[in-house]
């Protein structure tokens, strides 16, 4: 092929990304890892809003035995602790990752609010969703405005709803414990105990959502775009529609 | 000046006897999360060590505190306050009066300077150079920073003295202030609650005797004893809470059961006191027990978080009178309508570029 391959490509594009196109349309973007937590935080997520709205607001009261035998909230709060857990497990993995990983693992990490072209960029995407643009651009890694909403949304809001919520589990901990010894200043410097279940509350909302946004995003540009969406977080690979140079 | 003297001579002179005396000893004890090996000790110290006089002033406040004390569990624990506070000042128990009972507290800073315990029920209003709360002819104020200067320590008493309550809820017109912003260097044990439970009041002055320090405290300077748990991880009702049992009506069945009171908005889980486990009037009851949800009376700002017959409580700061969910479900709405708005627009407009593209093809 010609070598307008290595000007079809840009923003996050590498030169291995560029050596890569010159013989195949597909690049190899999100590294196992990075799928694997993708849908590992997908399913605890999903789990957390579920359980943690049940929490806010219980289901209806059960009388399935007497209280000493019977668990059903019990089990409601286990299973957001759980996955809770796993969670911030994951992110710390993910985080790990974002160090030893390919450089589109580093995406989610930062918003490159230095560079002029990415801000040309946003500009751009912003155009594009506005209908303003005939022909989006295509992207290995993350679009820039995609790039600011993972890390708003998911660095930022996971950030501190591990927090709030860790400091909220030390609460059952109690005095004494290495989790209350970490966050337990954070509940008193907010002062009541009632706001911190609010903050994260309100939380909650702020992910839910990032996840209307997200899958929306991924299933339109799936569709619309010139590359691939859905299939690239299952395989790892973005494979692109056409060779346009523009 | 005279030999003072100690507690045991006091409750003995007020006819306790030596047996009623060693129970108060082992409650306390027990109270306090004391091994039995410490009753003797602190028997000793009651004995022998001079009474820890007390004075003991009033801010903005309703006198609630004062009023628990009374009715405190053991009758023992009553006697015991109020023969160390009587003795000194309180200006609302004390016999003097006007000018004798100013004196009688200049009298107790000038005899026990540097030793006795402040004990402070209510708070200063700053505003208006504090004329909001006027106590012998001046703001209080003032008199809380002279009797706090001599003090070996202060007592918060109350949620008034350790965060601020009814008189500090917003919007604050009087800047009803809380004990620790105002005296920033004296040792301060916060006792909040509204009121507080009397037995923590006599077992943290009986702890000071005893060992000539602070009990221990938590990071918002509450004796970690009595506030180092919620109300509910000791509340009786838990099971129910864990099964998922809960009162979903005043008086529905389930209330009469007894079950969980959560969806009535109990404030148990984020309210840090004793009361399901000391529990109150002679160990009598306390809300919970008597089928109200708790009201978090002894967490800072306990006013201004909403109702207290919801979990999930209105949000001020929005203007409007709305909780998280029905702002987070309204923002989810509109950023959902947005999303079908706009997927319905991408729709028509590749259709109509398909459209456009098949006529300039046929064109061409």
């Amino acid at each position: 092929m010609s070598d307008y391959s290595s000007t079809q490509l840009t923003g996050d594009a590498t030169e291995a990304d560029r050596r890569t196109i010159t013989r195949r349309t597909s690049v190899y973007v999100y590294e196992a890892p990075v799928r694997l937590w993708h849908w590992i935080n997908a399913a605890a997520i999903l789990t957390l809003i579920v359980t943690g709205w049940f929490i806010g607001s219980p289901p209806p009261s059960m009388q399935i035995a007497e209280a000493t035998h019977q668990f059903v909230f019990g089990y409601i709060r286990f299973a957001h602790f759980a996955a809770g857990m796993i969670m911030t497990v994951g992110f710390f993995g993910r985080i790990y990752w974002a160090f030893v990983g390919n450089s589109h693992a580093r995406q989610m990490f930062y918003v490159p609010l230095h560079r002029k072209s990415w801000w040309r960029e946003v500009w751009h995407e912003i155009k594009w969703y506005a209908f303003l643009e005939r022909t989006p651009k295509k992207y290995v890694g993350h679009n820039p405005l995609a790039q600011i909403a993972m890390f708003f949304f998911m660095t930022v809001g996971m950030t501190f709803m591990i927090v709030t919520g860790m400091a909220l589990y030390a609460e059952g901990l109690g005095h004494g414990s290495l989790l209350d010894a970490i966050f337990g200043p954070l509940r008193d410097w907010i002062g009541n105990s009632m706001v911190l279940h609010t903050l994260h509350h309100i939380g909650m909302y702020f992910i839910v959502i990032f996840m209307m946004i997200h899958i929306y995003a991924a299933i339109r540009e799936d569709i619309m775009s010139r590359q691939s969406m859905v299939s690239t977080m299952i395989s790892g690979h973005r494979t692109f529609k056409d060779d346009d140079p523009e | 000046m005279s030999q003072i003297e100690t507690f045991y001579d006091v409750m003995r002179r007020q006819g306790i006897t030596r047996r009623s005396f060693m129970k108060y000893c082992s409650l306390t004890a027990s109270a306090l999360g004391l091994g039995p090996a410490f009753v003797p000790k602190i028997a000793h110290a009651m004995e022998t060590k001079p009474r820890t006089p007390v004075i003991w002033v009033h801010g903005l406040e309703c006198t609630c505190c004062s009023e628990s004390f009374i009715r405190s569990a053991h009758p023992l624990a009553k006697d015991v306050v109020l023969s160390m506070i009587s003795l000194d000042y309180d200006d609302t128990l004390m016999a003097a009066a006007g000018h004798a009972a100013e004196e009688a507290m200049r009298d107790t800073i000038e005899k026990y300077k540097g030793n006795y315990i402040l004990a402070v029920e209510g708070n200063p209003p700053l505003n208006e150079d504090g004329m909001f709360c006027i106590s012998g002819g001046k703001p209080f104020v003032e008199k809380l920073k002279y009797a706090a200067k001599d003090a070996k320590a202060i007592i918060s008493w109350g949620a008034c003295a350790s965060y601020g309550c009814v008189q500090a809820a917003k919007p604050n017109p009087t800047r009803a202030t809380p004990v620790h912003k105002v005296i920033t260097d004296k040792p301060i044990i916060k006792v909040p609650g509204c009121p507080p439970i009397a037995e923590v009041m006599t077992g943290v002055i009986t702890y000071m005797l005893t060992f000539d320090r602070l009990p221990e405290l938590d990071r918002q300077g509450r004796p970690a004893m009595f506030y180092g748990q919620r109300i509910h991880d000791k509340c009786y009702r838990r099971p129910h809470f864990d099964a998922g049992q809960f009162v979903e009506e005043w008086d529905d069945e389930n209330a009469r059961k007894g079950y969980c009171l959560y969806k009535m908005g109990c404030k148990g889980p984020t309210t840090y006191n004793a009361c399901s486990t000391v529990r109150w009037n002679e160990g009598t009851s306390f809300p919970i027990q008597s089928g109200h949800g708790c009201i978090g009376c002894s967490e800072d700002g306990f006013w201004d978080q909403g109702s207290f017959y919801n979990r999930v409580t209105d949000l001020t700061q929005f203007g409007v009178e709305k909780n998280a969910d029905q702002v987070g479900l309204a923002a989810a709405g509109v950023v959902g309508t947005g999303i079908a708005a706009h997927a319905a627009i991408s729709a028509l407009k590749s259709a109509q570029r398909k459209t456009q593209d098949t006529r300039s093809r046929e064109e061409a």
